[in-house]
């Protein structure tokens, strides 16, 4: 269809199968397949040219070796004994944690700030927009470097910390929060913890069904609070509160026990989250612009209250146009989490695609499985925000 | 005076306005008094905070570090101008930076009168942009010919190379997203999935990792014996980068052209090159101007990333300076660059933006009259 029917006319003395657009475009497709082949063929041979040449070696074998160096955060089993494999594990564990709290925090900031910029309030939507207009427009790397030098600056040295309450100690090293101790008895509490999420998912469904069937309103919410906090707490307090806390104590340096939360994860937390909430709050801000004035005035007229009208009428609505710009914003957020490389946060291309490669040399190989990470990343946030928003167009029907 | 009497009431009418004014936005109701009273004291203590920083407690005069190392000092101004040079051209020899600013004043030359609507002469003005300045700025800023010496690229550095990676990266990357757009619009299966490929795979990875791999990937795919330039390699990363998103923008803009317009350029007979150059590129381009310039501010921002492979733009040489030069050495010495540096970045980003609402409106209108 290409070039279609645009040459027929000349066919008419003699047919010449090169004006035929189908031949072209076959010609076309085979000339660029050859070409990509030729391209991929060119680069393999080069590389094992190079590789030869420079003695590196090929293949995935550098996994099962021994990394010799530490890392500063580890979520799964980690020392310096442990394989590059490990090392891949521990980078990318890293790189989902920053990813996940970071569009956690991004979301529930990007939507009161967006909110705040169709506030009836002049002075709070002026500094809502001032924020996104500054915040958009600086590199998020310049914002991560700054947030990195500003905490390393204001957080107190490592022999000084600054003590709160529950045992949470801030220096520069980290925040230390108090470890959890699992102490026997506690697996019938996570048991309770998750009857209770049951039940209030069945009180939903249970309230759903009353309301369709006879038009009452069930306070469903306040239930499901209570099914989901009374269970386990019962449990907890029955079985004599079966969990203690390691709290943080000052060893000879640092602090030392507790969970730590490096300041490079709080500055990469806290840049992502900023930055990539000035873009959702523009997303938030069009979303709900876009629901059209009458949805709402009907919804008044219906005798909605105003946070009726948003939670049942205008929010519903907005999310469909939400979500997919969302989603996009997501993956961003975990793409640009990659950015820990200039702060030295220990994440899939910190550890992975730096040290690992530093050490072995092994660039295609380690190049490759980042990439490979970050793709399939990607695929599985897409896959899961279609799904979600799959739903949503139902429940607004 | 009946007019004195006037000017009273038009005096209380503004008082009584404003007051109603103040009611009706910030006092309405007890939940937004309450908005207000928060958002004041944001702003209170931002900028009161920032003030103090920028301006009350700020130091203005030194020649080194020591001047702006005593407690409580703000921010460390001389800092900046001292190194204001090298923010600017990097390592650029300094008895040549003339040719810089000689390449900046030709591209003005070229952009300003292209940017106001009024000028005429739009097509040479774009031939000289695209054919002309590309030439002699090249030969300018990198010398070798002419007994202008040679600057390889290793110097450049600071806010010309940020510049010269961010233009490099446009102008590259919007006809390769250009066809990248059509290909993925193509009846042709094998260009389709060709294309698809591409896109997707480098929207689905980081920058970083395309960097990474332009610098340390790159040198082995060539033949043994050829290398290019770090520089070139860096832009080459970006560009590619950088056309894969906006292929994506320019995508949209074609699936909004309706199929009466393709129907029609086929039955005038015209091939498919002249079909979209004519028809159907001009009206898509022109409804995602946004879409590009928010590509384009992207770009710009995401050249800071060239630091991570060891270049200096402007970003990278003020890193370079607040960590490694022991006699800039202060507590507000890093946070100055950085506000620096950021300025710089926003004035050029929100400049683009501003540029694209005023040309979207000014498109908008045209449609509208017609």
């Amino acid at each position: 269809m290409a070039s279609a029917g645009t040459e027929g006319t000349r066919s008419k003395l003699s047919y010449d199968w090169l004006y035929d657009p189908k031949t072209r475009g076959i010609i076309f497709q085979i000339a660029l397949l050859a070409g990509v082949a030729a391209l991929f063929i060119e680069i393999a041979l080069n590389t094992a040219a190079n590789l030869k040449a420079q003695n590196i070696a090929t293949g995935f074998g550098f996994l099962e070796r021994t990394s010799g160096f530490d890392i500063a955060q580890t979520l799964v089993p980690y020392s310096s004994t442990s394989t590059y494999a490990q090392v891949f594990w521990v980078g990318l564990t890293n790189t989902l944690l920053v990813a996940v709290l970071g569009i956690v925090l991004a979301t529930i900031l990007g939507f009161v700030i967006g909110l705040a910029r169709l506030s009836d309030n002049w002075l709070a939507a002026r500094l809502a927009t001032t924020y996104v207009e500054i915040v958009r427009n600086v590199p998020l790397l310049l914002q991560l470097l700054a947030w990195y030098f500003v905490l390393l600056v204001v957080l107190p040295s490592g022999q000084n910390p600054l003590r709160l309450p529950f045992g949470i100690a801030i220096n520069d090293r980290g925040i230390y929060l108090p470890a959890p101790i699992w102490e026997p008895g506690f697996g019938a509490v996570l048991i309770a913890a998750i009857a209770g999420i049951a039940g209030a998912v069945a009180i939903g469904i249970w309230a759903k069904r009353k309301r369709l069937a006879t038009g009452q309103q069930v306070p469903a919410f306040w239930y499901a609070l209570a099914a989901i906090v009374a269970p386990p707490l019962l449990v907890f307090l029955a079985l004599g509160a079966p969990l203690s806390f390691a709290d943080p104590h000052q060893g000879r340096f640092n602090l030392e026990g507790g969970i730590v939360l490096l300041p490079e994860l709080l500055a990469l937390l806290l840049g992502l989250t900023l930055y990539t909430a000035a873009f959702i709050a523009e997303i938030v801000r069009s979303g709900i612009q876009a629901v059209p004035r009458g949805q709402k005035e009907a919804a008044a007229a219906l005798g909605l209250r105003p946070w009726q009208v948003q939670r049942l009428v205008v929010i519903p609505q907005a999310m469909r146009v939400i979500i997919p710009p969302l989603t996009n914003q997501f993956l961003n957020l975990t793409k640009n989490s990659s950015l820990a490389v200039a702060i030295a946060y220990p994440d899939l291309v910190s550890v992975f695609a730096g040290t690992v490669l530093n050490q072995t040399n092994q660039a295609v190989e380690v190049i490759l499985i980042t990439m490979g990470v970050y793709l399939g990343l990607s695929l599985l946030t897409a896959l899961l925000m279609n799904w979600f928003n799959a739903r949503m167009a139902l429940v607004e029907r | 005076m009946a007019q004195t009497n006037q000017g009273l009431m038009g005096g209380r009418g503004a008082v009584e306005q404003s007051t109603r004014w103040l009611r009706e936005n910030l006092f309405s109701s007890w939940r937004n008094t309450i908005v207000t009273v928060i958002s004041v004291a944001i702003i209170w203590m931002v900028v009161s905070a920032f003030l103090n920083w920028a301006l009350f407690t700020a130091v203005f005069t030194g020649s080194d570090g020591s001047a702006c190392n005593k407690p409580g000092a703000g921010a460390c101004w001389p800092f900046i101008t001292h190194k204001f040079g090298l923010f600017m051209y990097g390592r650029y020899p300094e008895p040549e930076r003339w040719r810089i600013n000689l390449t900046y004043i030709l591209a003005l030359a070229g952009l300003v009168p292209l940017m106001i609507p009024r000028v005429p002469g739009k097509l040479w003005l774009t031939l000289y942009l695209l054919i002309v300045f590309p030439i002699v700025g090249f030969i300018l800023v990198s010398g070798g010919l002419f007994g202008l010496s040679h600057i390889p690229t290793a110097s450049w550095g600071g806010l010309f190379l940020t510049l010269v990676v961010a233009i490099v990266g446009i102008a590259a990357s919007f006809p390769i997203g250009i066809l990248l757009a059509l290909g993925r619009r193509s009846n042709l299966p094998i260009v389709r999935w060709v294309t698809i490929g591409f896109i997707e795979f480098v929207r689905g990875v980081p920058l970083v990792t395309v960097l990474f791999m332009a610098s340390v990937m790159l040198p082995l795919f060539l033949p043994p014996g050829v290398s290019f330039d770090k520089l070139l390699r860096a832009l080459i990363g970006v560009a590619l980068f950088s056309a894969a998103y906006l292929a994506e923008v320019i995508r949209g803009g074609l699936q909004a052209i309706p199929r009466g317009q393709f129907e029609a350029a086929d039955a005038l007979g015209l091939s498919y090159w002249q079909k979209m150059g004519f028809i159907v590129l001009p009206q898509a381009l022109k409804l995602v101007i946004p879409g590009i310039v928010n590509s384009f501010i992207a770009l710009f921002k995401d050249t800071s990333l060239v630091l991570i492979i060891g270049l200096f733009d402007l970003l990278g040489i003020v890193q370079q300076s607040v960590t490694a030069d022991s006699k800039w050495f202060s507590p507000q010495t890093a946070a100055t660059g950085y506000f620096f540096a950021g300025v710089i970045f926003w004035i050029f980003c929100f400049g683009m933006s501003r540029y694209s609402n005023f040309l979207e409106h000014r498109l908008a209108s045209g449609d509208r009259r017609s």
